[in-house]
């Protein structure tokens, strides 16, 4: 497992690499084309760069989770999901155990954010905590720890910072030619008229500034789909029980609810694409998700829980001869078997009663009294109740509040 | 004559940097198994402690099935005795603790004001996910050791290791045959 993480951070810091060289070889040839200095261009980009870079490192998280609207939770508030953090923890071998934060919202998703493992975080939707099993939100929990033991949450917020960076150069730059038109008419009065030089500049500038928005895109999509792959195929390995993060993402993919609180550059973040389209394979480049039928499909044939398992599935269901983690460190995992569900209380009565206690969860998360009247009517009085006696709607007797 | 000279001190000083690149990569793995080995301890430990809880919970619902409460306790004990015992010793004793607990909430089934009880839900909750941990401890710990004892046994790695004297680890195997399944309850 750790030869195939560090060979993994080598391929991915290849296509880091790559991303940062086409964002300094924007920056020079808008610098060039704009102030007539390639370094300066240079150094502003990287200045931009080097700034969101800092913010996205130590106050990513709490961004993430402050626009997400998201709460964090103790063992008390809901003890199975934090059991469940808690075996992933343990399966996984993490040091320290990350905080879990829940967000009210009937989408089903879930993601992880953190710099390193040691301040890590898990957030899922009070809808997912409703509508998974004990089996499907180990896997789910199981493939978030993945991210996080893989370190992909750095990377990914690393990545997403040069891709902003590089749109957001890009995006100023055509609004000043279209608008502005200073740089030329600067450059046209300084080096009077300008040869064949100066138009291969400004090709070349013009040529960047529409292609390295679309080219960053691309890697990073790349880089985010290969990511996936691998997080399901930890979580199996944690759970040796691929069923359940399988059934989980069936259930994930008949949602037809959209995350609110999500945008294009979290997206890559959760742990299905929450802008994806219903019934449509985007198999194509432009997905920061492999399409769920296909990892559903990977999973299910998997024979056993290693990563040489989920290597062959992958293999076969692909139908490809891509090597998804090496083969070397794939046989030093190890093999696993698999194990059995867990025995589980009827289906019905199991979402009525999860149902119930993620709604408890988010009123007491909400500050709400609950007050149990004899009747057994559960009154909920919102945190700016300030009468001293509520009535029961229910059988008319008078409850102290 | 000198060139030569330098040429084995070269030679030296490259197998050198090998010997304790490899040494120190023993040590981690080594200390991972510790780790690993630790975190069971820690599970195992919060099982034994919520047994006596759970006994508590359980006796005023099933005032006749005393025998199966009493092999709790007794197997729980036994389990606390070994604890300081060797890997294999210790998973036999946890062993029987598993199975005398799976009967336990197995009978547990046929009480309904018992299953009813928020009480023991929540310790049910517990035990199920102690359970959990203490399996993918193991299945953590016995990964670590497996690429710990690779690591002693392959060339060259195990030159170094037989030099400096690592013992290969042991495995944390389940001896009672119940506890490889997952208990089965039925709901009938």
């Amino acid at each position: 497992m750790w030869e195939q993480i560090r060979s993994n951070q080598t391929r991915s810091a290849v296509l880091v690499v790559w991303m940062g060289v086409l964002l300094l070889l924007l920056g020079y040839f808008l610098g060039m084309y704009f102030f007539d200095s390639g370094a300066g261009g240079l150094i502003c980009a990287l200045i931009l760069w080097v700034i969101m870079s800092l913010v996205a490192y130590f106050q990513g998280d709490s961004i993430l989770l402050a626009m997400s609207g998201a709460r964090k939770i103790s063992h008390d508030d809901h003890p199975r999901l934090f059991n469940i953090v808690e075996e992933m923890k343990v399966a996984s071998g993490l040091e320290t155990m990350p905080s879990i934060y829940v967000v009210d919202d009937p989408a089903l998703n879930a993601f992880a954010t953190g710099r390193d493992p040691k301040k890590a975080s898990v957030t899922i939707t009070s809808g997912l905590l409703q509508k998974l099993n004990r089996d499907e939100l180990q896997g789910v929990i199981g493939h978030e720890m993945a991210h996080i033991k893989n370190r992909d949450v750095l990377l990914m917020a690393m990545c997403s910072v040069l891709l902003g960076t590089i749109v957001i150069l890009a995006w100023y730059a055509s609004r000043v030619l279209l608008f502005g038109g200073m740089g030329r008419t600067r450059r046209s009065s300084s080096s009077g008229g300008g040869g064949s030089g100066q138009v291969i500049i400004i090709i070349v500038a013009i040529a960047l500034m529409i292609l390295a928005p679309i080219m960053a895109q691309l890697v990073y999509f790349a880089i985010s789909r290969r990511r996936e792959y691998l997080a399901d195929a930890s979580s199996a390995l944690y759970t040796r029980y691929p069923e359940g993060l399988a059934s989980a993402l069936e259930k994930l993919a008949a949602s037809t609810e959209e995350l609110k609180s999500a945008n294009k550059a979290t997206a890559p973040m959760f742990i299905v694409n929450p802008f994806r389209k219903q019934g449509m394979a985007a198999s194509d480049l432009t997905s920061t998700h492999p399409p769920i039928s296909e990892r559903i499909h990977i999973l299910r044939s998997m024979a056993g829980a290693s990563f040489s398992d989920y290597a062959l599935a992958y293999r076969q269901v692909r139908n490809t001869s891509k090597v998804l983690i090496p083969a070397a460190a794939a046989t030093a995992a190890g093999t696993a078997a698999l194990r059995a569900a867990q025995p589980e209380a009827p289906e019905k009565l199991e979402e009525v009663q999860r149902a119930r206690e993620a709604s408890n969860l988010m009123w007491n998360l909400n500050d709400y009294k609950t007050i149990t009247c004899a009747c057994g009517t559960k009154l909920r009085l919102p945190p700016n109740f300030k009468l001293p006696e509520i009535r029961c709607p229910h059988c008319g007797r008078i409850n102290s509040a | 004559m000198t060139i030569a000279i330098w040429v084995v001190i070269g030679i030296v000083v490259i197998l050198l940097f090998v010997f304790i690149g490899i040494y120190n990569g023993l040590v981690r793995l080594r200390n991972q198994v510790k780790n690993a080995w630790a975190q069971i301890d820690v599970q195992l430990k919060r099982r034994h402690d919520l047994i006596p809880n759970l006994v508590e919970t359980v006796k005023g619902y099933m005032k006749h099935e005393r025998g199966t409460m009493e092999a709790v306790t007794k197997a729980r004990t036994l389990a606390q005795q070994a604890a300081s015992a060797g890997v294999g010793e210790r998973a036999k004793a946890e062993g029987e603790l598993s199975s005398a607990l799976t009967r336990l909430l197995a009978v547990a089934e046929r009480y309904p004001d018992l299953k009813a009880s928020q009480n023991f839900l929540a310790l049910q909750e517990e035990l199920t996910s102690t359970e959990n941990k203490i399996s993918f401890s193991r299945q953590f710990y016995n990964d670590s050791v497996l690429r710990y004892n690779n690591q002693t046994q392959m060339f060259p790695s195990n030159v170094v290791a037989s030099m400096a004297s690592f013992k290969p680890g042991e495995f944390f195997e389940v001896t009672v045959a119940a506890e490889r399944e997952a208990p089965k309850v039925s709901f009938t």
